[in-house]
């Protein structure tokens, strides 16, 4: 690793300045970025560490019965809430115990890995990324890969996440790695059916409006089993499964998440 | 340089440290405790678990200046007061569950953690645990059998098969 300066700030108004500095970046659980810095593909000149402001730890309710989660809330904790069980169970199954501990899901959905999971609840539950600055819905929020809405310096504070009636996340794991060769995330509202696509396309998360619609008209695996799979173009393309392959994943994992909805 | 002072297997310590030293590191070249193996040093393998406030966490995959005020707890801290071993370590012992031993220190470590938050795991329940600590050499069978027997389930008393 280079050298860097680590900053840790007592408040959110801190974080913000600390991050209006020359190559500051914002390290949040670090489980992406300590590797990322190992190997020398960055090199800030300050990180700001999120990981002790408690005003952006923990999990409640809002008046509209919204999940608010702060954005250093670690996976753990998100795993062990419980009250969005399909969101807990994504959660618990993010990387490994250890890295559950550390990781947070600001930090995952600032990053905007293609194969990660936590990117999939956010654009299936229709979730708002709320930051320092402004609230971004996460129709408008997930760019491609690795690119997000947030602007230089922008800290992602907090998370709202509708509750839906049923969901489920299916995750089909690449062996070696663990992360998501395909994920579907799957969230029935009362307005409508959102699906959820992570690790397979070269443009990262993004929805599933076919199957959207067809479970809108029938919420049932059945419903997914007639539908054509997603064309493999634009999917990833890779030693680890070609675009046909993931895009066939995604109709299958699809159609668990539905199955195991609940 | 930044100061860090923290709690170490309950000795209160204070180090000069960089912003990229890693919290296996102050562990290791600081205080010589040389017990946190650095298996892989890109958070897969798990060597380096220790125990930060309590939760199992990657060592190599955080930063010393991040442990600031954090109680942390190694395998050198793992046996009891008189210096016998724990019930894991001596069930690790008895069940054979280490070959070369390199994995070892992160296994009882993590065995710790899923104990403290499941005293009585089924067998999925250990190898799902255990996903991010790897072992070469055992295949595992011994490890699993090790962390039921000391929950105090019962174990079959041949190897596995």
């Amino acid at each position: 690793m280079y050298d860097f300066e680590i900053q840790k700030p007592g408040s959110i108004a801190d974080a913000v300045s600390a991050m209006s500095g020359d190559d500051a970046q914002a390290l949040g659980g670090g489980q992406t970025l300590i590797p990322t810095l190992k190997q020398r593909l960055a090199s800030p000149s300050t990180l700001v560490s999120l990981a002790g402001l408690s005003e952006m730890v923990g999990i409640c309710k809002d008046d509209a019965g919204r999940l608010c989660i702060g954005g250093a809330t670690t996976h753990a904790a998100v795993a062990a809430d419980g009250s969005y069980a399909g969101l807990s169970g994504l959660a618990s199954h993010i990387g490994d115990p250890a890295v559950r501990n550390r990781g947070t899901i600001g930090g995952s959905l600032a990053n905007n890995d293609p194969s990660a999971c936590y990117p999939a609840a956010a654009l299936g539950s229709g979730a708002t990324i709320v930051t320092n600055a402004r609230e971004i819905a996460a129709d408008d929020y997930f760019l491609g890969m690795f690119e997000t809405a947030l602007n230089e310096g922008e800290i992602i504070t907090e998370v709202k996440f509708p509750i839906p009636e049923k969901s489920n996340y299916q995750k089909f794991v690449q062996p070696a790695s663990r992360f998501a060769l395909v994920g579907v995330f799957v969230a029935k509202y009362a307005d409508g059916v959102r699906v959820a696509v992570t690790g397979a396309s070269e443009s990262g998360v993004h929805r599933w409006t076919a199957a959207e619609e067809a479970l809108n008209a029938n919420f049932s695996a059945d419903a997914i089993a007639g539908l054509d799979a997603p064309s493999g173009d634009g999917m990833i393309n890779d030693l680890h499964g070609s675009g046909d392959y993931r895009a066939h994943l995604v109709k299958v994992m699809t159609g668990r998440a539905v199955a195991a909805a609940s | 340089m930044t100061k860090v002072t923290l709690t170490v297997n309950g000795k209160t310590v204070s180090k000069s440290v960089e912003g990229r030293t890693l919290l296996s590191s102050l562990l290791r070249e600081d205080l010589n405790l040389t017990g946190t193996h650095i298996g892989c040093d890109t958070s897969q393998c798990g060597a380096c678990v220790v125990h930060v406030n309590g939760e199992a966490v990657k060592s190599c995959t955080m930063f010393a200046a991040e442990a600031d005020g954090a109680e942390v707890k190694t395998i050198e801290g793992m046996a009891n007061a008189d210096g016998s071993l724990s019930v894991i370590q001596a069930a690790f012992q008895e069940h054979h569950g280490l070959q070369c031993g390199f994995c070892t220190p992160g296994m009882v470590m993590s065995a710790a953690a899923l104990l403290k938050d499941n005293p009585k795991p089924s067998e999925v329940e250990i190898r799902a645990y255990l996903e991010g600590n790897l072992c070469r050499c055992t295949g595992y069978h011994n490890i699993v059998k090790a962390i039921m027997a000391a929950s105090g389930q019962d174990v079959p008393a041949v190897a596995a098969e």
